[in-house]
């Protein structure tokens, strides 16, 4: 099958593209909405906020999630902020900025098109979710505020305190209820998507597993939408929610979606370090905090983590400022604690590496916030921050306000996902994906509180649009969910769970994740190597051999098994981590969070190759352990040139 | 540091349920509650029986899908915690500890540790929303919000929707959980429209549910990880007692 990648984005000049290109395509008629059924998978911002937007323009909504309510989904945990070029600060902001920013942050390795879009519709997302009633923090006079973020020299970013993406869920969730009263969406908690149904090539339906009644049952649509988050849960620890999982769209990849550049996973600089064995997440600490807190390592690594005695070799409020090495503000003295996330990271992987971590393992750097406290006092810095540095006095045990706190990198985001173009559909007709599933619009690296900016900007503003363009195309149809193809699917999805609940072997599900989670972390994760990437692909292999020969799912089918839902999960990560480890051996440049040691600068800087690898790798599933087939979408970049990213 | 668990076991609606013992062994402090359980859990897996199951999914204290009562208080002993944000370093070597699930007629235990909490989301959907339809709406900065109403909306808007004030009330009333919604939202000039008819709405199915009345314990702002005051179920209750005054003038 050769597969043609048309991003359909519209051409001409990019200011007037989504403008033109809404007038160009395709709209239903408002009495005919109601006859098109369309499931949405997933209830986080980009989920919740399609589902709500849609129900109200009258489309019929089927929508599902695996948690036991809509608003838990891992949005809520987003910290600390939502960009929109609003320039309410007065201070040189405009789309085009915004724009410029986010393609140059992403590394140049994102459409263009896309991202000017996103950078339009910021400014529509906060006015939405100020409707709503989504608490952002206001200035005295009653007006909106805003914060500077990692990689922006202007003061973008709105927030909720720090928990900027609860507030905005909540929100997204209550226009999402509204419907459900109106009748327009139907809400399927506790379901969890265990496949995906294609007829004649469009996607047509999915077969979900009811995670309390063990149910396995069809569901049919004209289209079908994932918002089913990303893929960050294959490295075991990360700042993910436990059961975020690739499921979804690595079974809508096994059906002939293409995954997009699954090796971009994005490091985030600070979160609390791993403190033992026994760790089943990582807790981020917001980036805002680089706003006032200075990151530095002592200058000697007598002073550091040592690993005999387990603690420092001196403590750090007994370091003076001659001792200590402040090493952002030292190489990137423009940008100082600012610098993007993918830079902060391996800087602070490099300290450790010279030996001056600071924690467990020596695997830490502290971040700062005496001087900020003489310069603004306690009061204000808990203003600012309180709620974190309670958050990590209950978890460390140690009061950020007395002594440095300690942070190192962890995996938090992924920017690659399912194949997408300008409508966010993929090559499959009929499936679209929002979100952090998809691909689109961060490159190789996304600059702080973009996430939220994406999720709701592709529900509330982009798909309400295209998903019409594409109904009116096919025109109403009858979906028979007890149909063969449906059927035929229904029993491949039983035979698996039968086949993993009949392993009984002696190994735990988590034993295998944990397994598969630090191959990840060490061969595909800040810095990764052509010999690491070749041994983890056959690793892989084997881990997943012994999982299907030596996993125990106890239980049954029949009820809510958690052991079960962990089990298909781990599953589908044995098999997507090979794609992933795939997609970095093959991709020979450095760029945003793909940190390949053969390709950098002397000064150790990421070093791309424009020449050969300015494109989208989307790979075509050909079968578990099969080499899967490499499609390109070339990328041109008509307005922001590609240039060596300088933070300096 | 080595515990006794006591956890209550109970697979599916339909069965009586009973309490099994656990041995804990070589727990850190720095583990957090449920990173404990899930080495208990681990080993059960391994063992193939089954473990027990409970809910957590952010474990970062924002998303409200933990929650159990430990030692007969939800979330455990500590203030303003969720079950995933309680760590170890706050028991001790040779500690016994009750787990159970959250108890309420209105949240029926699935399995385990699990219950089924839909009642809150009936509540939202009957009214906790401002309708605003996609597209409608002016500038953000059209509608200016005085911070004191900002600040007060907010805490209000803290609730994570975990249960605790349920579990916590010996009438197992969903008064902090409703008035947190009304309140936030009657606070913000963007409420007022709908501020009367929410709150009928909400308050009329929360009547519905099965919880029950509030007869000012205050139990439920003590448990409540994000210390929801009180206040928002006075501010509840006056504004529901305004919206009937309308509905007969109206």
């Amino acid at each position: 099958m050769s597969i043609e990648l048309n991003s359909n984005a519209p051409s001409g000049p990019i200011e007037t593209a989504w403008s033109r290109h809404k007038f160009d395509i395709k709209v239903v008629n408002p009495a005919n909405k109601r006859k098109y059924t369309v499931i949405v998978v997933g209830t986080g911002l980009a989920g919740a906020s399609a589902a709500a937007t849609l129900g109200e323009l009258g489309y019929n909504v089927l929508n599902f999630c695996f948690q036991d309510s809509p608003r838990r989904a891992h949005s809520i945990a987003a910290q600390g902020g939502i960009n929109a070029a609003k320039n309410y600060q007065n201070d040189g902001d405009s789309v085009y900025r915004l724009f410029y920013d986010t393609v140059k942050g992403g590394d140049f390795r994102s459409r263009e098109r896309n991202v000017y879009r996103l950078a339009e519709l910021s400014v529509n997302i906060i006015d939405q979710a100020a409707a709503q009633g989504v608490p952002f923090a206001r200035e005295y006079g009653g007006m909106l505020a805003n914060r500077s973020f990692g990689g922006a020299l202007v003061s973008r970013t709105f927030y909720a305190r720090g928990q900027t993406g609860q507030q905005l869920l909540l929100g997204a969730y209550s226009a999402h209820a509204a419907q459900v009263a109106a009748g327009t969406v139907k809400m399927f908690p506790r379901h969890e998507m265990l496949d995906l149904v294609t007829i004649d090539g469009q996607a047509r339906g999915i077969v979900t597993r009811n995670l309390t009644s063990g149910e396995i049952k069809s569901y049919g649509a004209d289209a079908v939408i994932l918002a089913t988050g990303g893929y960050g849960n294959v490295f075991y620890l990360s700042t993910n929610a436990m059961g975020c999982n690739v499921t979804a769209a690595w079974r809508a990849a096994k059906r002939g979606a293409l995954f997009a550049n699954p090796c971009y996973t994005q490091i985030h600089p600070t979160a609390i370090p791993v403190s033992g064995d026994h760790q089943s997440k990582l807790t981020l600490m917001s980036e805002s905090l680089r706003n006032d807190g200075r990151v530095w390592v002592p200058k000697s690594a007598d002073d550091c983590w040592d690993n005999a005695k387990g603690s420092v070799g001196r403590h750090p409020n007994d370091i003076p400022d001659s001792d200590r090495d402040y090493y952002l503000e030292r190489r990137y003295p423009t940008f100082g604690n600012l610098v993007p996330r993918d830079v902060a990271s391996r800087a602070a992987k490099l300290s450790c590496d010279e030996g001056r971590g600071v924690a467990f393992a020596g695997r830490g750097v502290y971040l700062d916030f005496r001087e900020a406290i003489n310069r603004l006092g306690e009061n204000e810095v808990s203003a600012r921050y309180g709620n974190l540095f309670e958050m990590y006095e209950r978890i460390t045990g140690s009061n950020p306000y007395k002594e440095p706190m300690r942070i190192y990198p962890a995996i938090h985001y992924t920017m690659g996902g399912l194949w997408v173009d300008y409508n966010l559909q993929s090559n499959l007709p009929g499936l679209f994906v929002l979100g952090e599933a998809n691909f689109s619009d961060h490159g190789a690296n996304r600059l702080g509180a973009s996430a939220l900016m994406q999720g709701l900007a592709d529900g509330y503003f982009v798909i309400p649009y295209t998903l019409g363009n594409y109904l009116a195309q096919v025109g109403a149809r009858e979906t028979d969910a007890t149909s063969s193809e449906f059927k035929g699917v229904e029993e491949s999805v039983n035979e698996r769970i039968n086949k993993l609940l009949n392993v009984k072997g002696n190994r735990s599900v988590d034993s295998f994740h944990r397994e598969l989670g630090l191959l990840m972390w060490d061969e595909c994760g800040m810095a990764r190597t052509k010999d690491g990437l070749t041994k983890a692909i056959d690793r892989i292999g084997e881990i997943r051999q012994e999982f299907w020969e030596n996993v125990s799912v106890p239980g049954s089918g029949g009820n809510l098994n958690q052991s079960l839902e962990k089990a298909g999960r781990v599953a589908d990560f044995l098999e997507f981590a090979e794609v992933k480890v795939g997609d970095a051996l093959h991709r020979e440049e450095s760029c945003g969070g793909h940190f390949r040691l053969e390709h950098q600068t002397e000064e150790g800087e990421a070093r791309r190759d424009d020449e050969n690898f300015s494109y989208v790798a989307a790979w075509e599933h050909k079968g578990v352990g099969e080499k899967p087939v490499l499609h390109k979408e070339p990328l041109d970049f008509e307005y922001v040139k590609p240039s060596q990213r300088s933070y300096k | 540091m080595n515990l006794k668990l006591h956890v209550w076991r109970q697979n599916g609606a339909d069965d009586k349920g009973h309490f099994e013992t656990y041995e804990a062994n070589d727990v850190l402090e720095d583990m957090s509650f449920l990173e404990m359980l899930d080495v208990v859990n681990d080993k059960l897996e391994a063992e193939g029986k089954e473990p027990i199951a409970f809910e957590s999914d952010c474990r970062e204290g924002i998303c409200g899908a933990c929650g159990c009562m430990i030692n007969g208080q939800p979330h455990g002993h500590k203030d303003r915690t969720t079950t995933c944000q309680l760590h170890m370093r706050e028991f001790k070597d040779g500690d016994d500890i009750v787990i159970e699930p959250f108890r309420a007629k209105a949240f029926p235990v699935i399995k385990d540790l699990v219950v089924d909490r839909s009642a809150f989301d009936r509540i939202v959907q009957s009214g906790g929303f401002i309708t605003a339809r996609t597209g409608s709406a002016p500038d953000a900065n059209a509608i200016p919000v005085a911070k004191v109403n900002a600040d007060r909306a907010f805490d209000a808007a803290e609730c994570i929707g975990c249960g605790a004030c349920v579990a916590s009330c010996p009438n197992a009333a969903a008064m902090l959980f409703t008035g947190a919604k009304v309140t936030h939202l009657g606070l913000l000039p963007q409420g007022q429209p709908e501020r009367f008819i929410r709150v009928d709405k909400m308050v009329t199915q929360m009547d519905s549910e099965d919880f029950g009345h509030c007869t000012n314990f205050g139990e439920c702002t003590l448990a409540c990880p994000k210390s929801i005051s009180l206040d928002v179920i006075s501010q509840m209750n006056g504004d529901y007692l305004k919206a009937q005054f309308k509905a007969r003038d109206s």
